[in-house]
């Protein structure tokens, strides 16, 4: 074998003196970086990732994970992964693939918006000692409602309202499945879930038994391979989610090699231990807006009509395609964007296709509204969501709630390194071997990732409160409490909101 | 036997009617008139019989759970959509993707079917879908199968006419394909093989074709006379080497 030309990233490095010994980075390291030489511990670099489990389980903080210093020559053209990822493609005739959302520095508009406040004219409120209400349901709302009354004049609703998803908070948990992800990491999300009385998502994935104690915040997906589905499966959970696409690799499938589906994975995905799962890149039976309609009625019917989301990868058309989607009787409308995460997806297609989150909410947001269907279906609002900032503004400009994936993945030890593909995950999150998942204790991080949750709604209902709202229902599509900054004037006018100082 | 006079009946209320009559115990329903109703048997997870006077809609029988179907005339497109068990009997032909993600059960058309047959079509642990198809094929036949059984058999055609469309098995991994008659291999994906049967191949489309004759009235040993192709993955892991890693 010859020795690979790309230039290692990253340069893992033990202090000698304070080193113990003690084996301990070699038993943590999923990706085999350390090894034991006799007397000392041995590196091979080119492996390391940067995942840092060593540097945070080395008990005398002998390890440092350094960035390779030696690039190539300096060349604004010619960028560090331009050249490395041209070597290994010539090593290996293959496509680059990566995990996680984009790392390229596109503009993050997000950075550039400003929330308002109120000052003197308008009061604030204070969230910790008034109500604060950030309870969302998603589903159908009607266009008008109707009220009766019995003889005692008593007021009630006669409009039949169509199913929905009660949120405590508007935050969702974004699709991923076992298999992706381990079984402990979805049980961590499916723990948080319950705990804020909010939802998680299978993805496509099948649903293991031991998440059925938690089938009340738990979307099913259906997407093109089918894993998993069967009408128990369907009728398992809150709503059925359509998988169209997905932010990080719009227009291209799924592919689980055979090598990462051991006996767990293929029971719940229902398939043969060792097989390929290939998701076909479309969903052969849906070839237009009508088809869409066909699966969407089919999965109502052979659930009793519970709520059913389409989950796309925003795209240049996407306010088009959305009005289709709620033409066709989605009662969801999932919206990943450009920044969103994979597991697995070629470089080429997750750095270059698709547009920004941002950009698709405020389009989705306005075409839905000009068409007067605005209230024919939630938007969810996800792929690139860091912070309740992120959140907040994401919802001031059109939707419903917001969709977590990394940010969720972050509290359980993950720190964007981006090699899920591997599965050789050393925090156990997007790894299916046993030594390596049992790091991941589901009541522990499940804790932690409902702490993140809790601590965002608090962010949130302060963020209200200082806008002088009293819910999250006037912040919704409220784009005058938004202004851009060091936005051009088109991009203002795409997402509907003044500069700063107007 | 239960009735249901479907005429001029809308999908839903007709689905619903249908629904209520497996709720009250009926174990035969018949529906007379079926005209293009849609998701007939669809979700349905309790074994009963249905039998389709008329021509059903597209999405007959997806998500299906159990129940037999008997189709006593052609039927549409997507049948058996992610079907977990039961069997479907077409008499006469039927359309597009049907057993698109079927992991088990049995199709039985009696004559010809349209594009991406069999799409998907998986097999996990006991359950092996089945499809046998009297006619001819359109395009894609056994696309991405990852398992289960298609059978072609080609009734009204000559010895040596090709009975599928183009891009025949492309991206199959797993399953197995039986033709009765030659297939031409730059028709084929490239992810399949294409070979002459064995006796234990003949063995299977016997005991396939017993059940199917009997449910059509056909002479069985007289379809088993024509020679049969078969058509099986070359990998299971047909795209290894895509990816740098």
């Amino acid at each position: 074998m010859f020795k690979s030309l790309a230039l290692p990233e990253y340069l893992a490095t033990i202090d000698k003196e304070k080193c113990i010994r003690c084996k301990r980075c070699i038993q943590n390291c999923g990706w085999s970086v350390y090894s034991w030489g006799g007397d000392r511990v041995q590196i091979d670099t080119q492996k390391c990732v940067k995942c840092l489990r060593c540097y945070h389980y080395c008990p005398e903080e002998a390890i440092d994970i350094l960035n390779n210093e030696t690039r190539y020559k300096d060349n604004a053209n010619w960028g560090f992964s331009h050249i490395r990822n041209i070597k290994r493609q010539a090593e290996t005739g293959g496509m680059p693939l990566t995990g996680m959302g984009s790392d390229l520095p596109y503009t993050i508009l997000f950075d550039h918006l400003l929330l308002d406040a109120c000052q003197v004219t308008n009061p604030s409120i204070d969230p910790l000692r008034e109500p604060m209400e950030l309870r969302t349901y998603l589903g159908k709302k009607p266009a008008k409602i109707a009220i009766e009354r019995d003889k005692n004049e008593k007021p009630s609703l006669k409009t039949k309202l169509g199913p929905q998803i009660k949120l405590d908070v508007p935050f969702i948990f974004s699709p991923m499945s076992f298999g992706s992800i381990s079984l402990n990491a979805q049980k961590v999300l499916a723990y948080a879930a319950k705990e804020n009385g909010i939802v998680m998502n299978t993805g496509e994935g099948g649903l293991h038994e031991d998440l059925f104690p938690y089938t009340d915040n738990i979307i099913v997906q259906v997407a093109s391979g089918r894993f998993g589905v069967n009408p128990q499966y369907l009728n398992a959970g809150v709503a059925v989610e359509i998988k169209i696409g997905q932010g990080a690799k719009p227009g291209i499938g799924g592919h689980l090699p055979g090598e990462k589906i051991p006996l767990q994975v293929a029971k719940t995905r229902m398939i043969p231990v060792g097989s390929d799962a290939l998701s076909p890149a479309p969903q052969h039976d849906i070839y237009s807006i009508e088809d869409l309609r066909q699966l969407i009625y089919a999965l109502k019917e052979a659930t009793g009509y519970k709520p059913i989301s389409v989950k796309i990868a925003t795209v240049h058309n996407v306010a088009a395609i959305v009005s289709g989607i709620v033409r066709a009787g989605a009662d969801i409308v999932y919206l990943d964007g450009f920044r969103g995460g994979t597991g697995a997806a070629p470089n080429v297609i997750r750095d270059h296709m698709g547009i920004p989150i941002e950009y698709a909410v405020a389009a989705v947001d306005d075409r839905l509204r000009q068409e007067g269907i605005r209230n024919e279906a939630s938007i969810i609002a996800a792929g690139g969501i860091r912070s309740c900032a992120d959140a907040a503004k994401a919802i001031a400009l059109g939707a419903d709630a917001v969709g977590l994936g990394t940010t969720a993945l972050i509290t359980m030890g993950c720190t964007t390194c981006g090699k899920c593909y591997t599965g050789n995950c050393s925090w156990g999150i997007t790894s299916q071997r046993p030594e390596l998942t049992a790091r991941l204790d589901p009541e522990v991080f499940g804790e932690r990732l409902s702490n993140l949750i809790k601590a965002w709604s608090h962010e949130l209902q302060e963020i209200l409160g200082a806008l002088g709202v009293n819910s999250v229902e006037s912040l919704r599509g409220s784009r005058e409490r938004l202004r851009g900054i060091g936005l051009d004037e088109q991009t203002l006018d795409i997402l509907g909101v003044k500069p700063v100082g107007r | 036997m239960f009735e249901i006079d479907a005429k001029g009946v809308y999908y839903r209320e007709l689905n619903e009617d249908i629904r209520a009559a497996i709720e009250a115990g009926e174990k035969d329903i018949v529906l007379k008139n079926i005209n293009g109703q849609y998701y007939i048997g669809t979700g349905i997870t309790k074994k009963i019989n249905i039998t389709i006077e008329g021509v059903p809609g597209n999405d007959l029988a997806a998500f299906m759970d159990g129940p037999t179907i008997n189709v006593m005339d052609n039927a549409q497109d997507n049948i058996s959509n992610t079907m977990n068990s039961g069997k479907i009997i077409i008499h006469g032909h039927a359309g597009d993707v049907l057993g698109y993600g079927m992991r088990g059960g049995t199709m039985h058309i009696l004559k010809g079917v349209g594009y991406r047959v069999g799409i998907h079509m998986k097999a996990h642990k006991k359950q092996i879908p089945t499809i046998i198809s009297g006619g001819t094929a359109g395009n894609f036949f056994g696309e991405y199968m990852a398992g289960g059984t298609l059978i072609l058999l080609g009734l009204d055609s000559k010895e040596g006419e090709e009975l599928a469309g183009d891009y025949l098995g492309t991206g199959m991994h797993g399953g197995v394909i039986y033709i009765r008659g030659e297939v031409d291999k730059d028709k084929c994906g490239k992810e399949v093989g294409v070979m002459d049967t064995d006796e234990d191949d003949m063995k299977l489309i016997k005991e396939k074709l017993d059940d199917y004759c009997a449910d059509f009235d056909l002479d069985c040993n007289e379809i088993m006379k024509r020679p049969f192709k078969k058509l099986i993955p070359v990998s299971a892991r047909p795209y290894g080497n895509l990816y740098a890693y």
